[in-house]
């Protein structure tokens, strides 16, 4: 795809964050993840140019790191996570749900284009077990039937919203573009906490009362 | 009994906590302010006497960390938060920036003011959307407020998937743009860190505990904790338990008494093995209920205290299946730079994975525990050793296990007992 004037310049606003240019690699990646939804041989060898680099230097940036993917994934990227933790409280049970309802195997994508899955590591929202993120957003205590409806209203074009994230879950190529540093202007939207997070605040609270 | 202090997490039940006005209606920037009128060295010296140590795993002085930065070398110096929260089971900073991501920005402000540097660093993992555009919002907020851009600069830098890049030289690594991988120390970072230039890195716990210390006073902080750890910090209770979540406590409460107010184990079933850090701690038993968990009673009693990331399993988990799962995190994550632990936690993985399938026999276990000796020190950096904790400790302590399954000739649990969804239907 051709990048336009406006890519062009969002690309140089990045580069100018840091004292050194090199360090713009990591988001000039997730950036174009957001225009073509993965990094395709286009986007490194701009990269590459942009920071007077070998196109070989970003391949192995962008080959290193698990969230830059090769290959087109869904609108709607689902990860299970298959932790030990979340595994046990019932994220495997999960994750073979969706293989079988979605008849994909790990990194798979639906025909159409809608979700693809793929199982993951800790998200750093354990005691909200099981986990599955999509886009990267939270969805908390799931279940195998919960996480089937979840897909499902993905393939209808019309997501469920994440537990605590903004008030509709973003494309994988908008999300892409929040972690390449653009404001999307939904930073105020969803819960501040969840309540396992209030949990340790409520029960001091009532201590004291 | 230990009452929870809640003081990081004190407003996060307000709607709206993530806001600047939310956080400047609680005092927030108060305490960045009164920094910049002191003497850095005073900040410093505070910040000593408060005994904050680093809450991302290591316990390292915070304030000692700041004092090693060298001062009138005429270079930059720089500030690296790390937000790369991943080690499995860990799950404290993630609600914390996005429930008041602001309180990070201040103590950065305040570190940068204290090492003299004038600019500083966010490497927050890139699995959290909703977290980088909390993170985002804020800075541009605190910039259009003027408590950034006037002497400090602050970058938030979204990673790409790697846990390695927790690892602080790793981190440094890959924020220059590089594959995230450790290098060798020394130098430290604090000599040659970001860019060759002397850098502090700091967990995001302890940077976001600073404000508070400079509006309280060290001699506040201080009279929380034990002798030797002191303060409140953030413990995450997850896994088999009632009431899962987030406890802020002083340093030295107990997980008896975590559990006692929150609810206990899931009813009708009992404590079998829990973490008190991480998977990279080694793991505990009921008989550790009253260690006390603070840096130096968590490791008489043979672990770390690490992120105080309390995993809870109860008596329906395979402790081979949990091992298991955690050395293929760890093979996965095995950034391939030193051999001990690229080829060490591949091997690891097919004898755990035979063990599990009843395919093991005895001698499997005399050599998962010599692989375990030759990566253990001998890893060019903590996730080879780390690797190691689960397995050494769950044979210390469930030996038997190991050999049911191998007498079994498979795993002898269900694995839907110990679903959360068991007996409800999924």
């Amino acid at each position: 795809m051709a990048y336009s004037t406006e890519d062009l310049a969002i690309m140089d606003s990045i580069i100018a964050r840091y004292p050194r240019s090199r360090s713009a690699i990591m988001p000039l990646l997730h950036f174009v993840q957001s225009r073509v939804g993965f990094v395709d041989g286009e986007g490194i060898e701009l990269i590459a140019k942009l920071l007077t680099l070998e196109t070989a230097e970003v391949s192995a940036v962008a080959t290193f790191y698990t969230q830059y993917k090769r290959k087109p994934v869904g609108e709607y990227h689902v990860g299970v996570c298959t932790n030990t933790l979340c595994a046990v409280m019932g994220g495997d049970a999960i994750f073979a749900g969706l293989k079988a309802h979605l008849g994909l195997e790990n990194d798979g994508v639906t025909a159409d284009g809608k979700v693809s899955l793929e199982h993951i590591e800790c998200n750093a929202a354990c005691d909200y077990a099981p986990v599955v993120m999509a886009n990267w957003e939270f969805y908390d205590n799931q279940t195998v039937q919960s996480s089937k409806d979840l897909v499902d209203s993905m393939r209808q074009g019309d997501p469920k919203p994440p537990t605590r994230g903004p008030n509709t879950l973003v494309t994988w190529k908008e999300a892409s573009a929040v972690l390449a540093g653009i404001n999307d202007g939904k930073a105020h939207e969803g819960i501040q906490a969840g309540e396992p997070s209030l949990l340790g605040l409520k029960i001091s609270k009532e201590g004291k009362k | 009994m230990t009452q929870l202090v809640p003081v990081l997490s004190a407003h996060w039940d307000e709607k709206d906590s993530f806001t600047i006005e939310a956080y400047t209606r609680h005092g927030g920037y108060k305490a960045s302010q009164k920094a910049l009128t002191m003497d850095p060295d005073a900040v410093i010296q505070m910040v000593k006497d408060s005994g904050l140590r680093g809450r991302g795993g290591a316990g390292f002085p915070t304030g000692m960390k700041w004092g090693f930065i060298p001062q009138g070398d005429n270079k930059d110096h720089y500030l690296v938060v790390n937000a790369d929260e991943s080690e499995p089971g860990t799950c404290k900073d993630t609600p914390l920036l996005m429930a008041n991501p602001h309180v990070l920005i201040e103590g950065c402000i305040i570190a940068c003011h204290a090492i003299r540097a004038k600019h500083a660093f966010i490497y927050i993992r890139g699995e959290v959307t909703h977290v980088v555009r909390r993170m985002n919002q804020a800075i541009e907020d605190a910039y259009k407020a003027g408590h950034l851009g006037n002497g400090v600069e602050l970058v938030l830098h979204v990673g790409a998937g790697a846990y390695i890049c927790g690892e602080e030289t790793a981190l440094l690594d890959s924020l220059e743009g590089f594959r995230g991988q450790p290098r060798l120390r020394p130098p430290f970072p604090a000599i040659a860190g970001l860019y060759a230039r002397p850098t502090v890195v700091n967990n995001v716990e302890s940077i976001a505990s600073v404000p508070a210390i400079i509006a309280n006073g060290a001699e506040w902080y201080q009279s929380m904790g034990t002798e030797k750890s002191k303060g409140t910090t953030l413990y995450s209770l997850s896994g088999h338990v009632n009431n899962p979540g987030q406890f802020e406590a002083p340093l030295g409460i107990t997980l008896r008494e975590i559990l006692e107010l929150s609810g206990g184990i899931r009813t009708g079933h009992t404590l079998k093995f829990w973490t008190p850090g991480g998977s990279s701690t080694p793991i505990f038993t009921q008989d550790h209920l009253d260690t006390p968990l603070d840096y130096e009673g968590v490791s008489a009693a043979g672990s770390m205290l690490g992120t105080k990331a309390l995993q809870i399993f109860d008596e329906t988990t395979c402790v081979v299946r949990a091992v298991l799962r955690w050395t293929e995190f760890y093979k996965h994550e095995s950034c391939g730079k030193c051999t001990p632990c690229r080829e060490g936690t591949w091997w690891l993985v097919q004898i755990l994975r035979d063990l599990e399938a009843g395919k093991g026999t005895e001698a499997d276990l005399a050599k998962l525990l010599d692989l375990c000796d030759n990566i253990l020190g001998r890893s060019f950096c903590a996730l080879g050793d780390g690797a190691t904790s689960p397995i050494t400790s769950s044979i210390k302590y469930f030996r038997d296990e190991y050999i049911a399954h191998i007498t079994h000739g498979g795993c002898p649990f269900d694995p839907v007992a110990s679903t959360l969804f068991v007996g409800v239907g999924a």
